[in-house]
């Protein structure tokens, strides 16, 4: 179970990968982490970010995600393992490895008494790049901090800090951009902003990948996602065929009479009563309607209504992410 | 290399003392005043010359290198301990710069600032006291590296603090006494024998020495055993510096 990566990967997604697989932009190979107080914070972790994908990275607080972040990113110094950036290792190679990247720490540090505007043109700078006002201009621009570029940082509410530190991430025009919870403490409608920023970048050409606690978050956005769970990678799979693959779908139908229990004619479909009879609940798996058992529903309504069951109303319901991802941490401990 | 970064990191730092020019130069230049007044004007009317120089005279030097010494201490270890202690030190560490470029911009600010100090204070020095100097190009070399050497001491200092108690404590317990037992105030001739090989253990003795003789060309020690004393440092702490940045010791995890 060294390769946890490989074990999960399932015909379906083999299939649906592009036959000759562009070289991915982060190769993480074998890495581990052991801090000096002895904690194993990342173990023997294998994983590829693919070029111009925006990648989840799920898991409980303490999983290791701002680990395997900080070492890609140089700020922790790996036990074990390499982290190839566009080819380039990020130790040997550091230069050429850092100057792709930009990050946006979990947590908000600023420079209290600079302003947004020197701020973000020191981080340019420090990326060894030329200065370009054109380009900051458009970075504050689009992250609605233009009109406060001459205010002190110190004077900023939170979530316009974040959107500094994000303005500090861009202002070096990297190839991949690291998000570590860019969401925490956002309101929701700033929160759509940064989406459609993160999108917008996405569709330039950068490579994002965005650590959340907010599932919705990473349903959203994710092209593909990771797990994350004491410092193993419990799986990675696209979004979409993650939801279909572990989604388990409900018909929910109900009942103008309240049943005692379920006809012996149905007795052979997986069904349940609840709320004391008032409703019937079918539970099937939408991604493969020949699994065992599975029949058409209009075949399974039609049954229901050979035995002489009225329904009022009835509704589907797919599992979401969430619940997916609490099931999942919850076998592996 | 990496010229935008130091330039960067560089004029950050000139920036910051730029924002704090009262507490960066004109603090250092009021203390210094009161030295004068109080050691060159009250006691230095009682004392007469020291080896052919007035004692208001005689104390410039020292006067300067105390000043050097702290304020290239406090100055370089500040700069390097807020970022970490705010946290905003992520950014240089994960940027594509080498050691080598952020200690260069980080030591080369702490260190301009205080070499412009010392010129300052010099100035002052001037308003007080007839002041000639023999040695000027030698002057100026010991004002740089003296600023650079302990630009770099205070550099590790602020890497190696974890408190603001810890960033306080070597200045304060080391720095501040080893400078005034160094003779800026007296000429070790003045102290009996016994003291005076004791003294001869303290390293700013030979900074002061040989600062004072760039002046008026009297030492307590050789000019050459000063210089040597500087570069001592200097490669002392540049190992020490690189031996921080090689283990990634306080810095990277
Ligand atoms: N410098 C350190 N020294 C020792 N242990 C550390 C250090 N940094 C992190 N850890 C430990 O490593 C583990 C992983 O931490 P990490 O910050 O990577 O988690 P995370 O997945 O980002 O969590 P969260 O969702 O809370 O941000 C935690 O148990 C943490 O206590
Ligand atoms: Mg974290």
């Amino acid at each position: 179970m060294s390769h946890p990566t490989a074990t999960v990967s399932s015909p379906a997604t083999a299939s649906s990968a592009p036959a000759a697989e562009p070289a991915p932009v982060i190769e993480i190979i074998g890495l581990s982490k052991r801090y000096d107080s002895g904690f194993e914070a990342l173990k023997q972790v294998d994983l590829e970010i693919r070029r111009g994908e925006i990648f989840a990275l799920l898991g409980p607080n303490g999983a290791g995600k701002t680990t395997l972040i900080s070492i890609i990113c140089g700020l922790v110094n790996a036990s074990a393992g390499q982290v190839l950036v566009d080819g380039h290792d990020n130790v040997s190679a550091y230069r050429a490895a850092r100057a792709k990247i930009g990050l946006v720490p979990q947590e908000l540090t600023s420079d209290a008494f600079e302003t947004v505007w020197n701020t973000v043109r020191f981080s340019r700078g420090l990326f060894g790049r030329k200065p370009d006002d054109a380009h900051i201009e458009r970075v504050l621009k689009s992250l609605s901090l233009w009109d406060k570029r001459k205010n002190k940082l110190i004077t900023l509410s939170g979530g316009m800090k974040r959107r500094v530190l994000i303005a500090k991430a861009l202002a070096h025009e990297p190839e991949i951009l690291f998000l570590d919870e860019p969401t925490a403490g956002v309101d929701v409608a700033l929160r759509r902003d940064m989406w459609e920023v993160v999108r917008e970048l996405r569709a330039s050409g950068v490579t994002i990948i965005l650590t959340t606690h907010y599932i919705e978050e990473a349903e959203e956005m994710a092209d593909r996602i990771g797990v994350i769970n004491g410092g193993e990678i419990v799986l990675v799979r696209e979004k979409q065929a993650l939801m279909r693959q572990l989604g388990s779908k409900q018909l929910t139908l109900q009942l103008q009479q309240p049943l005692a229990s379920v006809p012996p004619a149905l007795s052979h479909y997986p069904l349940a009563l609840d709320e004391g009879g008032s409703v019937l609940v079918y539970t099937y798996d939408a991604s493969d309607p020949n699994a065992q058992g599975q029949v058409p529903i209009s075949t399974l309504l039609n049954d229901i209504e050979a035995a002489g069951i009225r329904f009022k109303d009835l509704h589907t319901k797919q599992s979401s992410l969430e619940e997916i991802f609490v099931k999942l941490v919850r076998e592996r401990q | 290399m990496n010229l935008q970064a130091v330039r960067a990191i560089y004029c950050f730092e000139m920036a910051r003392a730029g924002r704090t020019l009262l507490q960066s130069l004109v603090s250092p230049v009021i203390s210094t005043s009161l030295y004068f007044v109080v050691f060159g004007a009250a006691i230095g009317s009682r004392i007469q010359e020291v080896e052919g120089v007035s004692y208001g005279a005689f104390i410039v030097p020292g006067l300067i290198m105390l000043m050097l010494l702290t304020q290239s201490v406090s100055n370089a270890s500040f700069g390097i301990f807020f970022p970490k202690f705010t946290g905003t030190i992520y950014e240089v560490m994960s940027a594509p710069i080498s050691y080598f470029e952020i200690v260069l911009g980080y030591v080369g600010a702490a260190a301009s600032k205080s070499a412009v100090l010392g010129l300052v204070i010099l100035g002052t020095a001037n308003f007080f006291v007839d002041l000639h100097i023999l040695h000027p190009f030698m002057m100026l070399l010991f004002l740089v590296l003296t600023a650079i050497t302990f630009s770099l001491l205070g550099f590790i200092i602020g890497i190696w603090a974890d408190s603001f108690e810890k960033l306080q404590l070597v200045p304060l317990l080391i720095i501040t006494p080893l400078t005034f037992l160094g003779g800026s105030f007296y000429s070790i001739d003045m102290l009996p024998s016994v003291w005076q090989a004791v003294t001869l253990a303290n390293p700013v003795v030979y900074l002061v020495s040989g600062f004072r003789w760039s002046f008026y060309g009297i030492s307590d020690v050789s000019v050459v055993a000063s210089l040597v004393m500087v570069f001592v440092f200097l490669g002392v702490s540049l190992a020490v510096v690189n031996w921080i940045f090689r283990t990634g010791y306080r810095l990277r995890p």
